[in-house]
């Protein structure tokens, strides 16, 4: 055999043990476009480009990915569509099951149930996306935007959603999170991290929602005690949104006009944000304040630092029983910082900024807020040390580099 | 040529063997790659009204509903293979098994409109579920991944529907077949099978000894087969408890209808919706005890809009029978004083 030929002979060998090299695989809109798409979701190979051309995808149905390591990439925001109003099936409009998916360059329009939900999809990146319900606030609209739950390590990064019924970014039952660069506007809660461990969430803009960045902990759920949460550097202005949830949902209980909500955490700190124009208040920490059976459940928030923001009017109109009557008597607005005083003085929040902050005085947070005994929160003289950036893998940062 | 006289020898023992099994190709189930006509696997003699003898068809003594669909299941077992259980009944298949469903309707004619034939694999590196959609003439039926939808008529309880019948795609089949993430059978369950042909019934309790000890589930449409909780449990655990259990689809949800839960709170009794979005209404619990007018379970149950019906896949129509059975269920419970 010459050399030639086993030159030949080992490169067809190696062709034959080495994995496929990563492909592109391009959709575009037009006839057929739900099988088309859902048919290169499955056929798709980890480390496979799915590149969505320009237009309106009409889509039928719910789409899913079960593939690790596969991109999804449109043209854009406002170039890429995938159109949901005539969706017949599926609880969301793309679901996404496996790990290190990356989501990028294209918009989620009128779904009927989540825009984008991954679940139990570790490293995921949501990049340059927009969600939205083109309607503007509607009850009927899907309850989230973009909702990773089960997951870690979760970048969200310059995304833009609308109109969800429930939360525009909501970020469930995970740990290690980054939600940043990102708008959410006219939804009942802006961003929400619930039931979550280590999030960061910071540069975002929340504004015109019901509530503008809540931090929740529910009991009766399989990943429970929501801790280390920073949200800083936010811009959290006009959320005055009339609450359009569906009464049953935990954020129908948000009073229209509220900045920050924190409710059961630990460790939460809340500094270098502005916020303003919101008319119930601008931080609100508060217990869970419903019956509940779970002995597991702290329903208490602990250990919440406020410090270094920049605030502008708020509480000129609050939205839950009794605030009118708090604010009378206070010369006619509700202050900037609450705190229903739930757990007592041990409880209470850390707070350095420079302005009116107020205990209700109830001490067991599910009592009345009609029987509030304000009294109010002087400002704190130290703080404790902060809690350490969040880090996601660099692979992750360097998509959105 | 010495060589090439047993060489022959094998290869005719293999036709052999092949043709034993009914031309089945236990290669079509095994392999890697998907075949693309369900002929491929040779389950059936040229249509779905004529499945192989080597299959074992089988039912379900309380069945998932799916939009009043016919279904017909059955197993294929490899040559010689045995199965086995878990404590709870569950069968454990070997590898080159095969489960087979076909869903159609009553055609006028008589007889089935089958629609699809979905297929679960069971290879070596796990199990695979695979949809495959019947040409209009019935002759084959053709893998298709991304799933179909198909207009479909059929009367029930002497009224005419119209619906959209979706095949699920190969992912939303994972969806309600994933535990912790792997692809499981959901039905093979001894306690809730009924065998059509008694040989085969004996044939597998005679594998597994431990079934003798165990008692057949309840019919959940027979009420003198058990009492109105069993039924209703039953019927949960069928419809909603391979996605709503602590390794199913919807974990998340921390509501468990597979039989695990432990307290009221997990089995939705005065437990508050956490990600229902607007499917929850205007209403606070998924069970409200004594008003089934106000639980968001048979909310779901009873609407078709994509955002808010349960279970979210293979479903639009609503089930009125089984509705019917959880509203008496949670009308019977005593409702909570506060």
């Amino acid at each position: 055999m010459r050399m030639r030929d086993l030159i030949f002979v080992g490169a067809a060998l190696s062709a034959l043990v080495q994995p496929a090299y990563a492909k592109t695989i391009q959709v575009a809109p037009g006839a057929g476009a739900q099988e088309r798409l859902q048919e290169a979701l499955i056929a798709a190979e980890p480390g496979d480009i799915v590149e969505l051309q320009a237009g309106r995808f009409a889509l039928t149905d719910g789409l899913s990915l079960d593939v690790d390591r596969v991109t999804v990439k449109g043209q854009g925001g406002l170039e890429t569509t995938l159109d949901f109003s005539g969706q017949q099936g599926a609880g969301e409009g793309l679901l996404v099951t496996s790990d290190d998916v990356v989501l990028r360059e294209f918009a989620v329009e009128n779904s009927k149930g989540d825009g984008i939900k991954s679940k139990g999809a570790d490293r995921i990146v949501y990049h340059k996306l927009r969600v939205e319900w083109t309607g503007g606030p509607k009850a009927t609209n899907g309850a989230y935007g973009i909702y990773p739950v089960e997951s870690k390590d979760v970048l969200i990064d310059s995304v833009l959603v609308r109109g969800a019924s429930d939360a525009g970014i909501y970020v469930g039952q995970s740990r290690n999170i980054i939600v940043r660069n990102s708008t959410a506007v006219e939804n009942v809660a802006g961003i929400e991290i619930e039931n979550s461990f280590d999030a960061d969430v910071y540069d975002n803009i929340a504004a015109h929602n019901t509530g503008g960045i809540l931090v929740f902990d529910l009991p009766n759920l399989p990943q429970m005690g929501g801790h280390n949460v920073r949200i800083f550097g936010n811009i959290i202005v006009d959320n005055m949104t009339q609450n359009f949830a569906p009464k049953g949902n935990i954020v129908a209980n948000v009073p229209t006009g509220t900045g920050i909500m924190v409710m059961a955490n630990r460790k939460v700190e809340i500094f270098d944000n502005v916020i303003g124009e919101n008319g119930t208040t601008n931080i609100m920490v508060v217990g869970y304040r419903f019956p509940y059976e779970d002995t597991k459940y702290d329903p208490l928030p602990r250990d919440v630092v406020i410090w270094d923001n920049q605030h502008s009017r708020a509480g000129w109109a609050p939205q839950f029983r009794g605030g009118t009557e708090i604010a009378a008597a206070m010369g006619g607005s509700f202050p900037a910082i609450f705190w229903d005083g739930a757990g007592g003085a041990d409880l209470r929040p850390i707070i350095q900024d420079d302005v009116m902050a107020l205990s209700l005085g109830l001490t067991d947070p599910k009592a009345e807020t009609t029987s509030a005994q304000p009294v109010p929160l002087a400002r704190s003289a130290s703080r404790p040390a902060s809690l350490p950036a969040i880090i996601l893998p660099e692979s992750m940062e360097a998509i959105v580099r | 040529m010495r060589l090439l006289l047993p060489l022959l020898a094998i290869f005719a023992a293999a036709v052999a063997s092949s043709a034993a099994t009914d031309n089945i190709s236990e290669a079509a189930i095994t392999d890697a790659a998907n075949p693309a006509k369900l002929s491929d696997f040779g389950f059936f003699n040229g249509s779905a009204a004529k499945p192989s003898d080597r299959l074992i068809p089988y039912e379900l003594r309380t069945p998932l509903f799916s939009d009043y669909a016919t279904k017909q299941r059955s197993i294929y077992l490899p040559a010689g293979a045995t199965v086995s259980a878990d404590t709870n009944g569950r069968l454990i298949f070997p590898v080159g098994t095969a489960l087979i469903k076909s869903f159609g309707y009553p055609a006028a004619s008589g007889g089935l409109d089958v629609i699809e034939t979905r297929v679960l694999l069971h290879k070596a590196s796990g199990w695979v579920a695979l949809p495959y959609v019947w040409r209009a003439d019935g002759s084959d039926a053709d893998l298709r991944v991304g799933g179909k939808r198909v207009p479909v008529t059929f009367a029930h309880d002497g009224a005419s529907s119209s619906i959209s019948y979706s095949v699920p795609n190969k992912n939303q089949c994972k969806q309600c077949h994933s535990v912790a993430n792997d692809i499981m059978p959901i039905g093979p369950v001894w306690q809730n099978m009924e065998f059509p042909r008694k040989s085969d019934k004996q044939r597998i309790a005679k594998m597994v000894p431990a079934f003798a000890q165990l008692q057949p589930f309840a019919r959940w449409d027979a009420s003198d087969d058990a009492n109105l909780d069993q039924r209703a449990k039953q019927y949960l655990k069928v419809n909603c408890g391979h996605c709503h259990a602590p390794k199913g689809s919807a974990s998340n949800s921390g509501l468990f209808l597979d039989g695990s839960a432990q307290d009221a709170a997990a089995l939705g009794i005065g437990k508050r919706p956490v990600a229902a979005g607007r499917a929850s209404g205007d209403l606070d619990f998924i069970i409200a005890p004594g008003k089934p007018d106000r639980s968001i379970l048979i909310k779901r149950m009873e609407s078709t809009d994509p955002g808010v019906a349960m279970p979210e896949l293979g479903r639009s129509t609503v089930h009125k029978e089984g509705a019917a059975l959880l509203r008496d269920w949670i009308a019977a419970m005593p409702a909570k004083t506060h």
